[in-house]
């Protein structure tokens, strides 16, 4: 109850600042957009479709995306944890690799792949990849030892000791890597769209800035701060809810 | 001090020579019609179940010198014995069993199950582990059927057998609890129950009760004697704890502190079901204690000197430990 009065009394108050500074009229509407120009833009792009759209794109792309990078990043990461050799080599180059923007592959994307999907698929795969990857091996090492030899003493071997053991043991550890390489897979993608055109949230966005339509950003930027934050709260917080209370975990505060 | 105990001379209590118990009327009746599986392979009453022939195990320690931990281990098992293995916190006692269940790899030597030499994990032997080991991601019953999942072992068939066991350990009503949810006792209940759902020939306990208050231990003893009797299982039971071990064993194998040897081994043959507060059984203890105390006091002398933490101390009295 305290926490839903917070949610709502913070929230009023910083819509009742931005109507204030509206009305007030410091700037003029194309430099500071109104709240009700948002509202309108935000229902007009709803109801042309054009926002549907976009967020049908930009979904299936993260979504692919991201799969890529969890199946590739759970391969990885198990076989640096798995092999001194690989964790000196090729984990100390992630390690550093970390530090490079995803977005910094978009003009090598662009020469391998051509300016498509396939071009904006590698950046969020690029982006999502390290953080996912650096997670598995992380669980990998943090899992209690004594899962593996149980399992493998109860007969369970190769890819079996891999998905009914090794997987769900480690997967407490890997659920918030998995949760930052959703964020980075969905940021990677927003900016990568902003640089090609065509659909997607990120397109949209620059089409509104072409526009120097700043209530159609502001509405865009909504929608795209809105599912990031709904797939993070719903599917990864469900997640960890599902797994604290299998686990017999408190959760974390 | 040799490294073979059948040299060592006879004196008190019975040394060497151990007996299979005999066991009255038919070890099935109390359970009812369900099968418990196969029966236990005797493949011949002169081989046993599992021997282990001058196994050496060293390893590299971080100064970089190897290590010796175990010293040429002879022992044999035969088939629905109940041997327990004692000794100083230290002496390689977990290993041995690691080395039996094929997760670990001896330096030199063999480990023979029916005579044949052991080439990895396989389920006729199960290992049940001081902190149980169960699957947290699992219900009690997805734990227990396991083993017969990887077996590739049909639905129907599973359930049946899931059943029976979660009876036998007497946690008929836990089938879909998640492991957190039980105490330490129905824990390790749960996790012998998944030992023995696949069916193993033989059982590896590593120190399975070494974490429980007594009163659970107590009745866990009784348990598992009730269930070793019934099922006719094979068992290797590490302990520090000598007077569980002269509780539970037919024999009891004591090993020196590092390297690890047999120093001696002692049959215990007191009828069943015993008790812990027996006095033969204490009487028997107090003998064995005092074959051990010269190597605990190395444990315990090594651990200062090496600074190390002190883990788990061999529990002189046999009581339990806080």
């Amino acid at each position: 109850m305290k926490r839903a009065a917070r949610f709502i009394i913070f929230y009023s108050a910083l819509l009742g600042l931005w109507i204030l500074l509206a009305k007030l009229k410091i700037w003029p509407p194309y430099l500071f957009p109104t709240p009700w120009g948002v509202a309108e833009a935000l229902y007009g792009g709803f109801k042309d479709h054009t926002y549907w759209i976009a967020i049908r794109v930009s979904m299936e792309r993260v979504l692919i995306g991201y799969a890529i990078s969890v199946v590739l990043g759970m391969i990885l990461g198990l076989g640096v944890a798995s092999s001194k050799f690989l964790e000196e080599t090729v984990g100390g180059l992630l390690v550093s690799l970390q530090s490079l923007p995803s977005i910094c592959w978009w003009p090598l994307a662009l020469l391998w792949f051509g300016l498509n999907q396939n071009a904006i698929l590698f950046v969020v795969v690029m982006g999502s990849l390290l953080s996912v990857t650096l997670a598995m091996e992380d669980g990998r090492k943090q899992m209690p030892k004594i899962f593996g030899m149980a399992g493998r003493n109860l007969g369970a071997k190769g890819f079996k000791l891999f998905w009914y053991v090794l997987l769900p043991a480690s997967l407490p550890f890997i659920v918030s890597g998995l949760k930052q390489g959703w964020a980075f897979a969905w940021r990677s993608l927003i900016t990568a769209e902003m640089l090609y055109l065509s659909l997607g949230l990120g397109q949209v966005l620059m089409m509104g800035r072409d526009l120097n339509d700043m209530s159609a950003v502001i509405a865009v930027m909504l929608l795209i701060i809105a599912i990031g934050y709904i797939v993070d709260g719903v599917v990864f917080r469900g997640m960890e809810r599902h797994l604290q209370h299998k686990w017999g975990l408190t959760p974390a505060t | 001090m040799s490294a073979n105990a059948q040299n060592i001379p006879a004196q008190f209590p019975i040394p060497v020579e151990p007996q299979i118990p005999v066991r009255s009327g038919n070890p099935r009746e109390r359970l009812g019609p369900v099968a418990t599986g196969r029966p236990v392979r005797a493949v011949s009453p002169e081989i046993a179940k599992v021997g282990l022939s001058e196994i050496c195990l060293s390893y590299r320690a971080q100064s970089g010198e190897r290590l010796l931990a175990l010293d040429h281990i002879n022992l044999q098992v035969k088939a629905g014995e109940f041997l327990c293995v004692v000794g100083p916190s230290g002496c390689g006692k977990s290993t041995l069993l690691l080395l039996i269940a094929g997760l670990h790899q001896q330096t030199s030597g063999q480990v023979l199950i029916d005579g044949k030499p052991v080439q990895g994990p396989g389920t006729d032997r199960i290992m049940i582990f001081q902190e149980h080991g169960l699957f947290p991601w699992l219900t009690v019953g997805q734990n227990i059927e396991f083993g017969m999942k990887m077996k590739g072992i049909g639905r129907a068939e599973r359930e049946e057998k899931t059943a029976y066991y979660l009876r036998l350990v007497h946690l008929g009503k836990f089938k879909d609890s998640y492991i957190h949810q039980l105490s330490g006792g129905m824990r390790q209940r749960v996790a012998i129950a998944r030992a023995l759902a696949t069916e193993p020939d033989v059982l590896l306990m590593d120190e399975p009760f070494a974490a429980l208050d007594a009163q659970t231990r107590d009745l866990l003893h009784d348990e598992l004697e009730r269930i070793w009797s019934e099922t006719g299982r094979t068992i290797i039971f590490v302990t520090h704890n000598v007077r569980e071990a002269v509780r539970l064993g037919d024999r009891v194998a004591l090993l020196t502190f590092r390297p690890g040897r047999v120093k001696r081994e002692f049959s215990v043959e007191l009828p069943r079901p015993r008790q812990l507060e027996d006095p033969h059984v204490a009487r028997v203890a107090r003998a064995i204690l005092d074959e051990l105390r010269d190597e605990i006091n190395q444990s315990l002398e090594a651990e200062y000197n090496e600074g190390v933490k002190p883990h788990v101390k061999p529990d002189l009295e046999g009581e339990s430990r806080v």
